[in-house]
């Protein structure tokens, strides 16, 4: 039963994942951590490696769609390194409750900035009557 | 800013933020893709899963070093994620791009009440 409901909240993470541009780990986690019993870290580490052929499939298709710049995304990824070694060995090292609530806060940000963009597309130029 | 610098920007804050919190780094990769680098929401889903499939690449193989990874759960949630994405990619070309913008923004909203109370 636990093992259906992880199976289909992660058909979830890939529908989000395929729709959205992300990998899928936002659902990944707690579908490990919560169905499957993993420790935290244990759920974003098996994460990582679902997320893999996740975000191949995806950019395959997408790649037919037109809408992937294969150079530009390979150069990001390939990019990244330093900042995964930071990332990865942080997570095993530190507490992480700051660390999210700064994250947190710092999506919330981003949320608002996009929300924006993608009303501003919508209506032309409004100025702040659209504050939600 | 060399174009070349701004790609590594976004790949080392998106590579911190995947190895930080086992995400894929697409939370961060695009919106800074439409916002700073102007790509159309499309465009900037469709680069960002190139970007995540070489990132969480090279987390995995450092997360692996610490004995973390478990290949049959991963199966067991990535499996059905890739006729997910499949399904998720198709409905995505039906969507106005602004559509896919306040998404999103839904979605970044809703990891930070996550990461706030799980």
């Amino acid at each position: 039963m636990a093992e259906l409901a992880a199976a289909l909240l992660g058909l979830a993470a890939g529908v989000v994942g395929g729709l959205l541009g992300v990998g899928g780990g936002i659902l990944f986690v707690p579908a490990l951590a919560i169905f499957l019993d993993q420790t935290q870290v244990e759920a974003e580490a098996t994460s990582l490696l679902a997320i893999v052929p996740v975000a191949i499939v995806a950019t395959w298709r997408q790649r037919g769609y037109g809408n992937v710049r294969l150079r530009e995304g390979l150069a990001i990824g390939a990019l990244s390194g330093l900042g995964v070694a930071v990332g990865v060995v942080a997570a095993n090292e530190l507490s992480q409750r700051a660390l999210e609530l700064a994250f947190a806060g710092l999506l919330l940000l981003v949320a608002a900035r996009l929300a924006w963009h993608g009303l501003r597309t919508e209506t032309g130029s409004e100025r702040s009557s659209s504050s939600e | 800013m060399p174009r070349i610098l701004q790609l590594a920007l976004i790949g080392t804050a998106a590579g911190a933020f995947s190895g930080l919190f086992g995400v894929g780094g697409g939370t961060v990769i695009v919106p800074l893709l439409i916002l700073w680098l102007a790509y159309g929401e499309r465009e900037a889903t469709g680069t960002s899963l190139a970007a995540i499939a070489v990132i969480a690449a090279y987390a995995v193989a450092l997360q692996s070093a610490y004995g973390n990874v478990h290949v049959g759960y991963a199966a067991l949630v990535g499996v059905p994620a890739i006729a997910g994405a499949v399904a998720g990619t198709a409905l995505q070309q039906r969507l106005p791009e602004r559509a896919v913008s306040l998404l999103f923004a839904g979605l970044l909203a809703l990891i930070a009440i996550e990461l706030i109370v799980v």
